[in-house]
């Protein structure tokens, strides 16, 4: 079973306490967004096979939402982190790219 | 290619049946074909069959990174229904249970079509009305679907408890021709029909990149060689992300794992198709006696083809509400398949940014009923470049705002 440690109650949640909520650091396109970019945004998830950074909340314990890095391959997990962070931590990217050298998503590196 | 008849097998039975041929050809990747399909699936594999049959295209290869029909097409529940909502979705599940009503007979090979008929639940009162308005909807579609009554659910599914405490039967959208049929067999048949036409069937052979030339695909680079083409289809479910990443271009899809299990081989006890979609759950028995079961989707990206134990444990618990005799029965397997689902859950048949690049995914969880309507509608648009069929199932549509929403028809199960 995944487990996430949430950042902020402190606890290794197990996936059944814990709701997943899609792809992080979204960009958010308002009125004036071009119809591409809006599409990109509503629909156009990334979705790798590896490297990939998600919502998640919580659900049965603190209630709080935060993100998380982990590859969608092995399941592996790198880290999580509070949701109010605009870009992953530089600890984390150096985690993973200590076990996946050369990974890209999005426009991260 | 050795026909198959009874006639065949009474003649081989006398000489230790050292006649057959192989059921289709392993064959070397030649330098350049006119179309190159990337997975054999089965609507990878229906894709090629179609282009041959319909088109006389036949200068054909159907790469495969694994083994035949070995993703998705052996891993669902083998359900075949068409009682979708909307009008494009109606058109081309319809098409593509009525190919299924002659496949045995077409391909020459028994691929034990046997409709059944399906009963979707309606277990809450939302329910009701919605499979009140599908069979209405079907009605004008052409698609012979009916509302019936708990009662007649009973009937047609004794073994059923309709009065369960938390959710009882209201009553169900039954589709008496839908049913099931035999997932290996579809592809194998179809395998073996391609290979007859001449196409060229390549297990093994993983693409690793996509070339192109002035934005025109030229061929592709995989572990068994360069190979040149004039059109590339790519049929792979979960990994059209990652196919289509090697063509440069992103697809409005996230790939996550789906999961099925089968029982211990019991006695004949249910001889229709059960959908229970507000307990995310659907049964059917199996010709071996096996009471095959299909559960909910993970809720997050996943490509490791096993999914998440609780969820078998969700959709069994609220089955054996339903169903209480299989309380007692032993699970015998259980798997999972990497489903590529879209933002309004209908497939995408559609070109691509690249030209004579063609998509055919998103079919997400409810890809084996289509495999023939698929083929069907995917063979016309790689051969014409439009297809009735498939003109609603743009990968732009979204951008429009056209979408097929069949969320709600279909919910997960499919």
């Amino acid at each position: 079973m995944l487990t996430l440690h949430c950042p902020y109650c402190g606890v290794d949640a197990d996936e059944t306490d814990l709701h997943a909520g899609g792809e992080a650091h979204l960009k958010r396109e308002g009125p004036g967004a071009s119809d591409v970019d809006f599409e990109d945004y509503l629909f156009m998830r990334e979705n790798p096979k590896g490297v990939h950074f998600e919502r998640w909340r919580h659900a049965y314990g603190c209630g709080k939402w935060f993100l998380a890095a982990r590859c969608t391959n092995t399941l592996q997990v790198f880290g999580t982190y509070p949701a109010q962070t605009l870009e992953p931590p530089q600890e984390i990217k150096d985690k993973i790219s200590a076990a996946r050298p050369g990974w890209s998503w999005g426009n991260l590196t | 290619m050795k026909r198959y008849s009874a006639f065949a097998v009474a003649k081989e039975a006398m000489r230790q049946h050292t006649g057959w041929d192989r059921a289709w050809a392993k064959r070397a990747p030649k330098k350049k074909y006119d179309v190159i399909i990337v997975g054999a699936g089965g609507h990878g594999l229906a894709t090629a069959y179609y282009l041959g049959k319909n088109f006389g295209i036949t200068n054909v290869a159907i790469l495969e990174k694994g083994w035949l029909g070995g993703g998705n097409t052996g891993r669902n529940t083998t359900i075949i229904r068409s009682n979708y909502l909307q009008d494009p979705s109606a058109a081309i599940y319809e098409k593509s249970r009525s190919l299924y009503e002659t496949m045995s007979q077409d391909l020459n090979y028994n691929v034990m079509f046997s409709p059944r008929g399906v009963i979707m639940l309606a277990q809450t009162q939302h329910e009701v009305r919605g499979y009140k308005r599908t069979a209405h909807a079907n009605a004008l579609q052409g698609v012979t679907t009916e509302w019936i009554d708990a009662a007649r659910v009973k009937e047609l599914c004794p073994i059923m408890n309709i009065d369960g405490p938390r959710y009882p039967v209201l009553g169900g959208l039954w589709q008496a021709r839908g049913g099931t049929a035999r997932h290996d067999a579809v592809a194998w048949g179809y395998a073996r029909a391609c290979s007859d036409m001449g196409m060229d069937v390549i297990q093994q052979c993983e693409v690793k990149a996509v070339r192109q030339e002035n934005g025109k695909v030229v061929g592709v680079d995989t572990t068994q060689g360069p190979i040149d083409c004039d059109k590339l289809g790519m049929v792979v479910a979960g990994h059209s992300g990652v196919l289509a990443q090697m063509a440069g271009f992103r697809l409005p899809i996230e790939s996550v794992a789906l999961q099925a299990l089968v029982s211990e081989p019991i006695k004949p006890c249910m001889d229709v198709v059960v959908m229970a979609n507000t307990v995310h759950g659907y049964m059917s028995q199996s010709d071996k006696g096996e009471m095959v079961i299909g559960g909910g989707t993970d809720g997050y990206n996943n490509y490791t083809q096993r999914g998440s134990f609780h969820h078998i444990e969700e959709t069994v618990r609220a089955l054996v509400e339903t169903f209480p005799m299989i309380a007692r029965l032993k699970m015998l397997r259980q798997w999972g398949g990497i489903v590529d689902v879209t933002g309004d859950r209908s497939p995408i048949l559609s070109k691509t940014p690249v030209e004579g690049v063609f998509v055919n995914c998103g079919w997400g969880t409810g890809g084996f009923k289509a495999i023939p309507g698929s083929g069907w509608a995917m063979a016309e648009l790689m051969a014409k470049g439009q297809s009735p069929l498939t003109d609603e199932f743009s990968m732009f549509r979204f951008r429009e705002g056209k979408f097929i929403d069949e969320s709600v028809a279909a919910g997960v199960a499919h």
